[in-house]
């Protein structure tokens, strides 16, 4: 099934349930929208709090490139003894 | 140790090139110091680069030897998702490597995919930057913080179980490569998206190693509001056709 289907048949559960609950008076009728809006809220503060935390954590690896530089040298080093033109950049 | 050794798998390294005269020669070093065990292949797409990196490659070839090292160039400039096409005829192994050019993605990890591939058995296994043990090197924050988003984004709307979905620093079964890139049409980074989605979509079994990520591509602007436009679109374009 393709991906946004999956989405979709979530999305049409969920507002059978709700639905459901509106017509059956379990929740008063003022309440219609309210799970629309709790739902893309909600979403919205999940999102943000992902990227969030996602930046305090990014994983950086400011050692990776001083190995770099020096792998560089050792080849550079090895090409030029084997006749490898390393000279320009 | 229960490792089927016997059966000598060969990998092919695809490279794309593109003026990287210098970088070729350092990372094809690198390939050979960390996988001497290995049977390899290293297969290089060059695109007509006007600064001679193919006559590196040439002199490469006389070092390494020409049965090692494959120069397969193309006339111009044709795009990436081509360039592994291209490669992938002539690759002769029963796994494909796919990696950048330009020393960002830094060949010692390849024995982490390799292992990770026999010890799982795995389809694809992805590089991640992601995670703890990867990391970028020389993002700024608002390089971070778009890249975390746009991350974030990808996740809500695809779910596509893997946690770094534009990286190019990839393991392939052959045959799985073939049946993906058949079914891929975008372009540039998009293109990565798509391969690792479908992928996804089709029931291969991916998985994925920590790779640290160092960008020297200094002050390139490489993420202005068109790439953005061109990322949201590619999400667009994913979601409702995969």
């Amino acid at each position: 099934m393709k991906h946004v289907l999956k989405i979709m048949a979530l999305l049409v559960a969920i507002s059978a349930f709700w639905i459901g609950l509106l017509e059956t008076s379990v929740v008063p009728r003022s309440y219609t929208w309210l799970l629309a809006i709790y739902l893309i809220v909600s979403l919205g503060c999940y999102g943000l709090l992902m990227v969030g935390i996602g930046l305090m954590l990014f994983p950086t690896c400011p050692q990776e490139a001083v190995l770099l530089q020096k792998d560089i040298a050792e080849a550079k080093e090895f090409l030029k003894n084997k006749g490898v033109d390393v000279g320009s950049d | 140790m229960g490792e089927d050794n016997n059966k000598e798998n060969k990998y092919s390294i695809i490279i794309p090139t593109y003026n990287e005269r210098l970088n070729i020669a350092l990372i094809i070093y690198l390939v050979f110091k960390h996988l001497k065990d290995v049977d390899f292949e290293v297969i290089v797409v060059d695109d007509g680069s006007p600064d001679g990196t193919q006559d590196v490659v040439k002199q490469l070839q006389q070092v390494y030897g020409e049965d090692r090292i494959l120069l397969r160039a193309r006339p111009r400039k044709l795009g990436l998702g081509t360039a592994y096409y291209h490669g992938l005829k002539h690759a002769s192994g029963e796994f494909v490597i796919i990696m950048d050019a330009d020393l960002s993605h830094h060949p010692k990890y390849l024995p982490s995919f390799i292992r990770k591939q026999k010890e799982t058995g795995a389809n694809i296994v992805t590089g991640t930057r992601y995670v703890r043990n990867g990391g970028v090197h020389g993002w700024n924050l608002m390089r971070k913080l778009t890249s975390r988003g746009a991350n974030v984004l990808a996740q809500t709307l695809l779910w596509p179980g893997v946690s770094d979905l534009t990286g190019s620093f990839r393991l392939y079964e052959r045959c799985v490569l073939e049946d993906v890139i058949n079914s891929c049409v975008s372009k540039g980074y998009v293109f990565q998206m798509e391969m690792i989605v479908r992928a996804s979509r089709k029931g291969y079994h991916i998985e994925e190693v920590p790779i640290t990520f160092v960008d020297r591509v200094y002050g390139s602007s490489k993420l202005g509001g068109s790439e953005i436009v061109e990322y949201l679109k590619g999400l667009l374009y994913l979601l409702f056709t995969t």
